[in-house]
């Protein structure tokens, strides 16, 4: 493999890598908003 | 641990400069899912009852994800003949672009994914059918039907009308013969559509070896078959009508846009040589994809408009 094909399959597996990231990052906040839209105004309902 | 099929010790993969997340977006068949997202949105709208927005986005989401996941199980699967036809040859794996590992492990991760998301945050009933889905156009589909048969697409068209039905369960938690009607109409639209296509990439099926219904039957017989389907599509898809799922604008739009696809068919089955043979089936073959996209927008702008009324607080009656 040239140095410039090894350049473009390090490129490509950052690119790989930020999108599982942003990809894993997505459904964190995904299940978190859910789980506020399930509950409803419940959420607000407890002991202080 | 190996990222998405590449070796551990940091090595780049022998014939492949790596694949790109636009190749992974590929295996997904982009198309194919704004069609499911459309139809499945289409069904959780017209269904009774009324989801969280942010749950039947999430829904939507999820539906559009098991879609994709069906794309790249049958990409890996069928690897081997897209490499055969010019249609499919540019796809990610034939190209070189995506080994056969990585795209099943994207689509098994995408199937657990969306399935149990969907189940976890909307409910088991839409999640069951999602994976009834994924399961069908997997193993029913693509690995039983599409090699051996000329009725693959016919029985296997039924993977491609589960999503209304989804859309349909997310929203109201069942089955009900509105969303079955949802279905049937997919489920008739598919052959003429498909077969419209096969018309003319026989040579392409042939040399693949899938026993399409014009390499097996021929032509003739095709023509024969898809006249008799789009006169079923054209009836099937007045129920809605009769249902009161659609109003008097689709009633309408099922007319004229049924009496249009009628007309294509029987062009295709009238002119048979040549170029003008081609262009009737190419022509029937576009069309059909409009012809499915009216019907369910009309039947979601109505619904949505009848939505907005009563939110508003005005009586149609």
């Amino acid at each position: 493999m040239s140095d410039e094909e090894q350049r473009e399959w390090e490129r490509r597996r950052k690119t790989r890598s930020i999108a599982i990231a942003l990809a894993l990052a997505a459904l964190v906040i995904l299940f978190y908003v859910a789980t506020i839209a399930r509950l409803g105004g419940n959420v607000l309902n407890r002991p202080l | 641990m190996a990222e998405l099929g590449i070796p551990l010790n940091n090595s780049p993969p022998a014939n492949l400069v790596g694949a790109s997340v636009a190749d992974f977006i590929l295996l997904m068949k982009p198309r194919v899912m704004s069609l499911v997202v459309f139809t499945a949105l289409t069904g959780l709208i017209l269904a009774p009852g009324q989801l969280n927005p942010v749950l039947a986005s999430i829904a939507i989401l999820c539906i559009a994800v098991g879609a994709g996941a069906c794309g790249a199980l049958n990409m890996w699967y069928d690897a081997d003949i897209d490499a055969r036809m010019q249609r499919t040859a540019g796809r990610p794996i034939p190209r070189g672009a995506v080994s056969p590992e990585e795209a099943l492990t994207f689509g098994v991760i995408l199937s657990i994914g969306s399935v149990t998301t969907l189940g976890l945050i909307v409910n088991w009933v839409a999640a069951g059918l999602l994976a009834l889905t994924i399961a069908f156009y997997l193993f029913v589909y693509t690995m039983w039907l599409k090699r051996r048969t000329p009725h693959n697409i016919v029985i296997g068209g039924a993977a491609g009308a589960f999503p209304p039905m989804i859309g349909w369960a997310a929203a109201t938690g069942g089955i009900s013969l509105e969303s079955i009607v949802l279905f049937l109409i997919i489920f008739m639209w598919t052959p003429p559509h498909f077969w419209a296509l096969a018309l003319y990439r026989a040579r392409d099926y042939e040399r693949a070896g899938v026993p399409m219904l014009p390499v097996v039957a021929g032509a003739d017989e095709t023509r024969k078959q898809i006249v008799i389907y789009s006169a079923l599509l054209v009836m099937v898809a007045f129920l809605p009508a009769f249902l009161h799922l659609g109003g008097a604008a689709y009633a309408l739009t099922a007319i004229v846009a049924g009496g249009v696809f009628l007309a294509r068919a029987l062009t295709v089955h009238r002119v048979r040589d040549g170029r003008a043979a081609e262009r009737a089936a190419r022509r029937l073959f576009a069309y059909s994809i409009v012809y499915l996209f009216v019907l369910f927008a009309v039947l979601l702008l109505e619904a949505a408009f009848a939505r907005y009324l009563s939110l508003s607080g005005v009586s149609l009656a």
